[in-house]
């Protein structure tokens, strides 16, 4: 029971990350009806935009510390980022060790500027085109966009580390009335999944009970009876594309802590996050939340080592196995409308 | 000739001649010169052009007549390649078993994913086909070991069996693939004023092989079986009203497809006795949409072209480092030289991936149709031999119409 518990906390962080993608996708397959494979390249741009922020912060200048030497027996070098000097060595240190939660105010007019220009730039001249150019175009995007970030960052992952004040662990078990320390559970993934929760919430919120999106809600229902009462749906559309950028971004600057960001971390959650797309529906948003957090669920309680000993390999396929079984029985994923990306 | 119209056998007679003489035109620089680097003509190139030529004609088989986007193709060729390797392994080191192992194995299992898959459509047959092989990606990597050989793949071995070779009294190299006795790996040169010109015997048995397969697929897309292909993709739901039931139709077209594959799988081991779960990893079976879409969906030239240009791009393109471009720019000033090394450094080497992913996007914003599509356009513009009205046609249906010989 406290091992199955466990692993379901454990899914949720992964979980959570599908679904902050997986909604993204799905803002932008049910506004703008474009199938974005360039999406895990901005979850990647919002993870490197953490990388960024911490290496400002962290800027520096070198101090030559005459008392110390180090081992040559040449006077110490100790570099003091500017910050310390600005704000004094408690406060400056504060900031830097913050950087992560930091770059999500950085990276919000960092992504909404990229899903913007993107959305002018390229993805416009597509709405028409078969979806296959879509896929093509997108996929040639984020190979360039993850060939820059290559060029600057290098190929290794670079750590990001979180506050320190988050780097310990939560023993969920002693607080539900287990035994102690047998359900431990880091900080930072907590607040990743009450992170995802905020914006997921935020998102539903925005679309349901404001204007703004009451009227991108009834252009996904039917674009052109919107644009005939007047409204400029096209600009929303642009809109919603910028914030399902920011969406992806988000949840790359918080997962920047639990995986250190390398450059192909983008392609490597695109193809899981479209299987949760569709397995969720194509075009419902709370069908891709739901099959996010399933999938995510499901894949930890796979490699569960008793859940292997019986069915050997399980814990890599179980995603597009639940995948199948749900495209089988249920024609039009978990909560799918009829008649989207059909023919 | 056999069975084909004018332009068609044009068409065939050109891309035999250009895989016959291969050799000969990708090696276009002498040895030793400066620009011998973009020589395209070695064996190992020349049979990944044809191997994967197959592959991609026989994903447009699929793709580009009945409209379904698999995305799973990967996992055909990458059986097919276990299938041949066991072959290898068991009875003989000759070719012509493992391949025929390799189509038929492929074909089955094909069979089994089509006839799942199929049963949906759009994006959702995708995601199915994807699922499949990234199933077959994970098992043949993890728990499938003892048949796949895990993370190192296989090889044959000297203490492998090899029944038939024993019987016939354990004839050849144990380890070389070979045809009846004539090894793959074996190449003749040519040296003539300094062109140095490769002839490979596993070439030019994956180029008749090719254009064996080139050939069968113009038969089916002129094919009755081939029009009926196109009338899926053009509107399913009216074939459906008609009383016509089209899954056989495409569940034919999807186990051909996987046939090539599994062809194309074999001949990779015929080439290189080897094989690894990574051929079917999902970026492999993005590679072959991107050849078919590059070169131009639905053409019958089209994917080989696609195969062509990134393969060669692959190995030529990632090839050039900085040290080659500064002696090929030595001739310029200090400054300005360091500047086009540096800028043209971004899209070579290492960053050959940033050159591929600029031509994709390239291609397909200004040629919809392909490297083909843009050619047939092309030529239109210059010699305006037909009305407005086909053009627009090409526009719409991202297709050239039958009749143009480039097709």
């Amino acid at each position: 029971m406290d091992a199955i518990l466990l692993q379901i906390l454990n899914g949720l962080d992964k979980g959570s990350a599908y679904a902050l993608i997986a909604l993204g996708l799905t803002l932008i397959f049910g506004t703008l009806g474009v199938v974005n494979f360039a999406h895990g390249a901005l979850f990647m741009i919002g993870a490197f935009c953490a990388v960024v922020l911490a290496r400002i912060m962290n800027y520096s200048r070198v101090v030559i510390d005459e008392t110390r030497t180090d081992f040559l027996g040449n006077p110490m070098k100790i570099e003091v980022p500017y910050l310390h000097d600005w704000f004094g060595p408690a406060t400056g240190q504060t900031m830097i060790e913050w950087s992560v939660p930091l770059a999500i105010l950085f990276s919000i007019p960092v992504m909404w500027f990229v899903g913007y220009a993107m959305e002018r730039g390229l993805i416009r001249h597509f709405y028409k085109r078969p979806h296959a150019d879509q896929i093509l175009v997108t996929f040639g995007l984020a190979i360039v966009l993850q060939e820059i970030v290559k060029h600057f960052f290098g190929a290794n992952p670079i750590q990001t580390p979180a506050p320190p004040a988050f780097s310990g662990s939560f023993d969920v078990g002693a607080m539900l009335g287990f035994d102690p320390n047998v359900i431990i559970y880091p900080y930072w993934r907590l607040i990743y999944f009450a992170f995802a929760a905020v914006i997921i919430g935020a998102v539903f919120a925005f679309l349901q009970f404001t204007t703004f999106g009451m009227v991108v809600r009834a252009g996904m229902a039917d674009r052109e009876t919107v644009g005939l009462l007047g409204i400029d749906i096209d600009k929303r559309f642009t809109t919603m594309f910028a914030i399902a950028a920011c969406v992806a971004g988000l949840a790359g600057v918080m997962y920047a802590p639990i995986n250190a960001p390398n450059y192909h971390m983008g392609m490597d959650f695109l193809v899981l996050s479209f299987v949760v797309v569709v397995v969720g529906g194509m075009g419902s948003l709370a069908g891709a939340v739901l099959a996010g957090f399933m999938l995510g669920i499901l894949e930890s309680i796979a490699s569960m080592a008793q859940v292997i000993e019986y069915l050997p390999g399980i814990n890599q396929i179980v995603i597009y196995l639940v995948a199948i079984i749900i495209l089988l029985t249920r024609p039009r994923g978990l909560l799918g409308r009829k008649g989207v990306m059909e023919e | 000739m056999f069975g084909l119209n004018r332009s068609d056998t044009l068409l065939l007679i050109f891309v035999a001649l250009l895989t016959m003489l291969a050799p000969f035109f990708l090696n276009p620089f002498p040895e030793g010169s400066s620009l011998a680097q973009f020589n395209g003509g070695y064996p190992d190139l020349m049979q990944r052009f044809v191997i994967f030529g197959i592959f991609a004609i026989g994903f447009n088989i699929l793709f580009g007549l009945t409209g379904y986007l698999s995305f799973g193709h990967a996992a055909f060729l990458g059986i097919g390649s276990y299938a041949a390797i066991w072959m290898m392994k068991l009875l003989t080191m000759n070719v012509i078993p493992a391949i025929i192992l390799s189509v038929i194995v492929a074909g089955v299992f094909s069979l089994f994913v089509g006839y799942i898959s199929l049963r949906r459509s759009g994006i959702y047959f995708s995601i199915l086909t994807l699922a499949f092989a990234q199933m077959s990606y994970a098992l043949a990597y993890s728990v499938l070991t003892p048949i796949t050989g895990g993370e190192t793949g296989l090889q044959p071995k000297l203490s492998d069996p090899r029944i038939l070779d024993t019987m016939l009294g354990g004839g050849g190299d144990a380890t070389r693939a070979n045809l009846f006795g004539l090894e793959m790996g074996k190449s003749w040169q040519m040296d003539w004023n300094g062109w140095v010109f490769t002839f490979n015997t596993g070439y030019y048995v994956a180029a008749v092989v090719m254009l064996i397969a080139f050939y069968l697929s113009i038969r089916i897309f002129r094919s009755p079986f081939g029009l009926m292909l196109r009338a899926i993709k053009t509107n399913q739901n009216r074939l459906n009203y008609t009383g016509v039931n089209t899954k056989p139709y495409t569940l034919a077209a999807f186990v051909i497809s996987g046939m090539y594959a599994g062809l194309a799988g074999g001949l990779l081991v015929a080439m290189d006795t080897q094989v690894g779960p990574e051929r079917m990893f999902w970026t492999a079976s993005g590679e072959v949409v991107l050849m078919t879409i590059l070169g131009g969906v639905g053409t019958l030239i089209g994917p080989v072209l696609g195969a062509g240009l990134i393969k060669y791009m692959e190995n030529i393109l990632s090839k050039i480092n900085e040290g080659l471009l500064e002696t090929w720019f030595a001739f310029m000033p200090d400054t300005a030289g360091d500047v086009v090394v540096t800028v043209l450094a971004l899209f070579t080497g290492k960053g050959w991936h940033l050159t591929l992913g600029l031509i994709f996007m390239l291609v397909v914003v200004f040629l919809p149709g392909g490297l083909v599509g843009g050619l047939v356009q092309g030529g239109r513009r210059m010699f305006r031999s037909r009305d407005g009205k086909a053009t627009r046609e090409t526009k719409s249906n991202q297709t050239p119409p039958t009749s143009t010989p480039a097709e």
